[in-house]
């Protein structure tokens, strides 16, 4: 096994070269250094948003107040009756939308094509900032209009509230610090920073906004659905 | 295919599974949007969350064309979140149960909607009005 690890064809495949990486004595991860430390960050963050969906699960279950029913609460009306939950699915489509655009510009990297790369990271962030802008206008509504607090809401149970501005606001925190993100590396591209050093980062960039796009997933589906 | 040379695929797979993301979250607020309730409603958001994670994790974040080495590293540690998560429902349900059980709430209440609050403003204007 020993003596094709280091083929010329590369490394081995499969669970021999999974072997092979592991015992030979060097480096792991045929990975560029900055793309397994943001694999280990978005690892150590899945962990922090399953601790809060748990939380969320537990009080949850142990609440003895009714919970309050979310398809109602976030339907929002164009002029006729509300439409259940539409905004949160505009803004689940625009982030599913803003992943499309990222993994464009991961190819278009690739392929050394510095103008297009810019332009779809500058459209992924743009449309970050949309959803972050809809999340903004979502919390004034809640606020303002429904009178839902961290601490208690008219509906029912008061951990509601809590759960709602923790989760969402840690997501949305995510969703701005990726749009300052992909900005700026955005604009390293167009000045052609990368042109020596590899196109790798677009991709690790995009990592990060694919998971972003990834823990909406489970949000919407958790907090919004069931 | 190796990770040094980058991950450079053909661009159809990505049209591709952009379009299946967006009929998958279309099938999901479909459940919320014809009212499918019960143990149904759970079992289709969650067969569809699933399907969307899994495609954005294998697809978009290239797992499917990483090494065995690094898609361990990456998939092996969150298995025991779901030991977390199963600990942590085993308990919920049993501290609800003490809390129905023995301090006398009802776990038939049901919430309140905007439509309770907000409509019961509006009729209460409405009645002021007309007794102008």
């Amino acid at each position: 096994m020993s003596e094709a690890a280091v083929s010329e064809a590369g490394p081995t495949p499969g669970v021999d070269g999974l072997v092979d990486d592991w015992s030979a004595d060097k480096q792991t991860y045929h990975v560029p250094w900055g793309k397994a430390m943001m694999w280990i960050f978005l690892v150590s963050d899945t962990f922090i948003f399953t601790c809060f969906l748990t939380g969320y699960l537990n009080v949850r279950l142990t609440t003895t107040q009714p919970w309050p029913p979310q398809s109602e609460i976030f339907a929002l009306s164009f002029g006729g009756d509300p439409i259940p939950l539409i905004l949160i699915a505009i803004m689940t489509f625009i982030l599913i939308t803003s992943s499309g655009t990222m993994a464009l510009a991961v190819n278009f990297g690739y392929r050394r094509d510095k103008v297009k790369t810019f332009w779809f990271m500058v459209a992924t962030a743009a449309f970050g900032a949309s959803f972050v802008g809809m999340q903004a206008f979502e919390w004034s509504k809640l606020i303002l209009e429904e009178g839902v607090r961290p601490w208690g809401n008219p509906f029912g149970a008061p951990q509601f509230g809590s759960v709602f501005f923790m989760i969402t606001g840690f997501h949305g925190l995510h969703v701005s610090a990726g749009v300052i993100y992909l900005l700026t590396v955005a604009f390293k591209v167009r000045k052609g920073h990368y042109e020596k050093k590899g196109y790798e980062i677009v991709e690790i960039a995009g990592l990060y906004w694919h998971f972003v796009d990834l823990v909406w997933v489970f949000i919407f589906a958790f907090f919004y659905l069931l | 295919m190796s990770s040094e040379a980058g991950q450079q695929h053909p661009l159809g797979i990505y049209y591709k599974i952009w379009v299946l993301l967006f009929v998958l979250s279309s099938f999901s607020y479909a459940v919320d949007f014809f009212n499918i309730q019960g143990g149904m409603r759970w079992g289709l958001v969650i067969l569809f969350m699933l399907l969307k994670a899994g495609f954005i994790v294998a697809i978009f974040m290239h797992v499917m064309w990483e090494r065995l080495a690094l898609i361990f590293t990456i998939l092996g540690p969150p298995i025991v979140l779901l030991l977390l998560i199963g600990f942590m429902s085993v308990e919920g349900f049993y501290t609800s149960g003490t809390r129905y059980q023995y301090m006398g709430h009802d776990p038939n209440a049901v919430a309140l909607t905007p439509s309770d609050l907000h409509g019961g403003e509006h009729a209460e204007e409405e009645h002021v009005e007309e007794a102008h």
